[in-house]
């Protein structure tokens, strides 16, 4: 039997196949969007404070040093469940916690610190999801680490617990903290 | 039977139901003929394979919102979809830009037609072609045939 070129082509083709999907399946998950700010600075927002209902923030208001921003609702369950990791790491870390009240009731939110206790410096009241929008949100929970010149550095989608922060969160924040 | 008239009743409402999510003013027809379009161009970041005129998502409201709202500021198409992949990445844009990352997915057409072409090609010159006789091939050929007949 004579060998024919053309048999090669299925193979080809199946090896091109394997390498354009291999590719793909890089994303390890497909729902978690890859973020498009990382190394970008936090987007500018003038926003009122949750608790000091007077008293606008802005981006100013969290440069200086490494911190964590949360973007919580009380409508979010998985918001509750990361909540008891979020007031240990506001308690025993060396890390300051914001918070940022997406797309919420006032009220609402009050009441639910109250209840569950506050780990955030401040919570900005973002009740239009505008500064979510700029920061890439689509869902909540979400966590954001920002060096001291309010750089985003990593992005964590979805509840936090404490094997996530000392596996991805405590490496990135302490080297951080080196600069 | 009343569950059937209640379904054909509600196949009525549908309509009002689907009008119902949000209604944007705009101006002019062409400024909501592309609001139409670009909300059918974007991906819901949460829903995977939706786009934002099929979501019901809270961020897709929101982000139909903003479309809405740089729409009336002026923005053009291209700076829309500038702002929406500079907060959510390629995910969003159903179309995805040309460069260099995207680069194989937009090629692969071109080069797959360029192997065809190539597979064409091998075929039409392997296929063999019944080659006219000469005068000497004839002149034998007839020969052979004129012997068979006695």
């Amino acid at each position: 039997m004579t060998f024919k070129r053309s048999l090669l082509i299925p193979l080809v083709v199946f090896l091109m196949m394997a390498l354009f999907l291999g590719f793909g399946f890089r994303l390890d998950n497909a729902k978690i969007l890859p973020s498009a700010l990382l190394d970008k600075p936090v987007p500018e927002f003038r926003l009122h404070d949750l608790m000091l209902k007077e008293v606008v923030r802005s981006p100013k208001d969290l440069l200086g040093e490494v911190a964590l921003i949360n973007v919580w609702g009380t409508w979010c369950p998985n918001c509750i469940v990361e909540h008891p990791e979020l007031l240990r790491i506001s308690k025993e870390e060396d890390i300051k916690v914001y918070g940022i009240n997406y797309r919420d009731n006032n009220a609402k939110a009050i009441e639910w610190l109250e209840r569950f206790e506050d780990p955030y410096i401040f919570s900005v009241v973002d009740s239009e999801g505008k500064l979510a929008i700029d920061l890439g949100v689509y869902g909540a929970p979400e966590t954001f680490v920002i060096d001291k010149k309010g750089i985003i550095r990593k992005r964590h989608v979805g509840p936090l617990n404490f094997e996530i922060w000392t596996n991805e969160i405590e490496p990135i924040v302490d080297y951080l903290k080196s600069f | 039977m009343k569950i059937y008239t209640l379904l054909i009743l509600l196949l009525g409402f549908q309509p009002y139901l689907i009008a119902s999510i949000d209604v944007y003013p705009f101006p002019n027809q062409k400024l909501s003929e592309r609001y139409e379009r670009l909300i059918s161009e974007l991906r819901c970041p949460q829903c995977l394979n939706t786009n934002l005129a099929g979501s019901d998502a809270m961020i897709a409201q929101d982000l139909r919102r903003e479309v809405h709202r740089l729409l009336i500021e002026g923005k053009t198409d291209e700076q829309i979809l500038d702002f929406m992949q500079y907060r959510y990445g390629d995910f969003i844009l159903y179309k995805p830009r040309f460069e260099l990352r995207t680069s194989f997915l937009w090629l692969s057409p071109i080069f797959l037609i360029f192997i065809a072409a190539l597979i064409w090609f091998q075929i039409v010159r392997n296929r063999k072609v019944p080659m006219p006789l000469n005068d000497n091939e004839e002149a034998q050929l007839n020969r052979i045939l004129e012997g068979r007949d006695r």
